[in-house]
């Protein structure tokens, strides 16, 4: 139990260190070439090119905040490491409605000049436009393309898929070995989270007699969160991607909480939503719609909570660095951007440790609520009618 | 706008991904982890009921010692009280008996004495007796001329007669 906050506090200073030293490269990445506006220009024209490619090349490169931070809390078709230095992803393609599939590489749409490129498959030519792939087949000619492809967000989520594997089944297998003995290493920092998810999370609002069906579920909804949250968190490779401030993540999870709710609710439940007993029929005329559209409004407020909530933490990180970027006017005024550092970088950090707390927060919110509306769609009839 | 519109391909590998995880993590990792803590939490409770029997039982004896303590120092102490009732009734009889004892000797010996005493006075008087006929008789055969050679005589009679002789 007491190396819980130790190792709490070292995660802390590394995350909070990493996006220090990150966010002095980035200053001083971009200061470097203030003499050559040119490059500025492109680089600013190839790394804030949104999804409407309004970027209009200014002179002295004007800078867009709003589609500097679009664009990092977005997804991006290959991993960007430092400077040009970009890691290829594998782009997955099915084209047409049939059973065509494409696989390139991410760098086949850059060439060695790092200016956009087209890449020529089986079943067509594919360029990126934004950061859609549009697929073409001769003049006139525009495929249907559904984009499977690894993109950054997706290997990630793979990584973190492959984290979690790593230590909770390297965790079990030190449980099977020890037998009743006290827990050892990684496990003596998690064994207290997950007896928390079970004890405070999944017996206080599912009860004991369901909770024990539902805590695997939660533990790892609990986990897979919170290691997002803290993969999002740190600024290099192999994390970095913003993948719970992405719209997907919560709607996937909140949508696998719905299935559940819906499919274990017992007939208690379901006359509460369509009659609650004991409220006269002409309010039933009002209530009744409303509960039965509670039942799915409350899994989308679950999307937007955590979604709107990690989103914001990360676009206000990214504005904080971006007035580095205004102040300096993009390399034109050096010494306002070293001058705005220091409170930038203060702010930053405080925002860093902030959305740690956040991170683990909304990981609790997010699974205590799916937890709760378990607990009402199990609840025994006979025990809470009055 | 992109930012809430949910990307195909990442909600394709995120539906994979999430079953995936939950599906071996529940297999291999929960089922063991939660097995184990429960194992252990149940070990636990088994020790401390454990305990709590071996204390109620260390209690109980630790009771009935001390009934038996307070039992045989009962018993001492009885023991001592008709040990000391015994003597003291023993010495007492004794004391009775040895002055019982003392009180005829003694008795027996004022009798004794009573007797002897009777005895020497019977004896004194038929001396003095003896010895006033000796006396009488002596001066019976004196002549006695005048009154000085009478007391000479007496003298001369009361010499020659040792009271403490006779």
């Amino acid at each position: 139990m007491r190396s819980f906050p130790k190792s709490l506090r070292a995660a802390l200073v590394l995350a909070s260190a990493l996006f220090v030293s990150t966010g002095r490269g980035q200053h001083q990445g971009v200061q470097e070439p203030a003499g050559n506006e040119d490059a500025v220009a492109e680089e600013v024209l190839h790394d804030v090119s949104g999804d409407d490619l309004e970027v209009e090349s200014q002179p002295n490169g004007s800078f867009k905040a709003g589609e500097l931070i679009m664009e990092h809390i977005g997804d991006s078709h290959d991993w960007h490491l430092w400077g040009h230095t970009h890691l290829p992803l594998p782009i997955i393609l099915k084209v047409g409605d049939g059973w065509n599939w494409e696989l390139f590489s991410s760098s086949r749409f850059m060439d060695e000049h790092h200016h956009p490129a087209s890449y020529r498959g089986k079943h067509g030519e594919y360029r990126l436009v934004g950061k859609n792939i549009v697929g073409t087949c001769g003049v006139d000619c525009v495929l249907k393309v559904t984009d499977l492809s690894i993109t950054k967000n997706v290997a990630t989520l793979f990584f973190c898929v492959a984290l979690m594997l790593l230590v909770f089944v390297g965790i079990a297998r030190g449980y099977r070995k020890r037998g009743v003995a006290a827990p050892q290493g990684p496990a003596s920092l998690l064994e207290p989270i997950i007896l928390f998810v079970r004890d405070d999370i999944a017996k206080n609002s599912i009860g004991e007699k369901h909770y024990q069906r539902f805590t695997p579920y939660l533990l790892t909804l609990f986990f897979f969160i919170w290691f997002l949250n803290l993969i999002g968190l740190i600024p290099i490779f192999p994390f970095g991607a913003n993948l719970t401030g992405n719209i997907v993540t919560p709607l996937v999870l909140a949508a696998a909480t719905f299935l559940i709710v819906t499919f274990v609710a017992n007939s208690h439940y379901w006359r509460h939503i369509v009659a609650m007993p004991g409220i006269p029929p002409f309010v039933l005329i009002i209530l009744t719609p409303i509960e039965i559209m509670g039942h799915f409004i409350r899994p989308i407020v679950l999307v937007i909570r955590l979604f709107a909530n990690i989103m914001a933490g990360h676009i206000v990180l990214l504005v904080f660095f971006c007035l580095i970027f205004i102040f300096s006017k993009n390399g034109a005024n050096p010494v306002g951007g070293w001058a705005t550092s220091p409170f930038v970088l203060a702010f930053t950090v405080f925002i860093n440790c902030l959305e740690l707390l956040v991170g683990a927060l909304q990981a609790y919110v997010f699974t205590l609520l799916t937890s709760i509306y378990i607990g009402t769609a199990v609840a025994g009839g006979h025990d809470d009618h009055h | 706008m992109n930012l809430v519109t949910p990307d195909i391909g990442l909600l394709f590998w995120m539906c994979l991904s999430f079953g995936i995880v939950v599906f071996l993590l529940s297999k291999f990792a929960w089922k063991p982890i939660l097995g184990a803590v429960k194992t252990r939490e149940q070990s636990i409770a088994d020790a401390l009921n454990e305990a709590k029997k071996m204390r109620d039982d260390m209690a109980k004896m630790s009771a009935s010692n001390e009934e038996v303590m307070r039992q045989a120092r009962a018993e001492r102490d009885t023991l001592l009280k008709e040990a000391r009732d015994i003597r003291d009734k023993e010495i007492a009889e004794a004391k009775s008996k040895a002055k019982a004892e003392a009180d005829a000797m003694l008795g027996r010996a004022r009798e004794d004495i009573r007797n002897e005493k009777n005895a020497a006075i019977v004896e004194l008087r038929n001396q003095v007796a003896d010895l006033s006929v000796q006396v009488a008789e002596r001066i019976l055969k004196e002549k006695l001329g005048d009154a000085a050679a009478q007391k000479a005589l007496v003298d001369k009679v009361m010499t020659d007669i040792d009271l403490r002789k006779s």
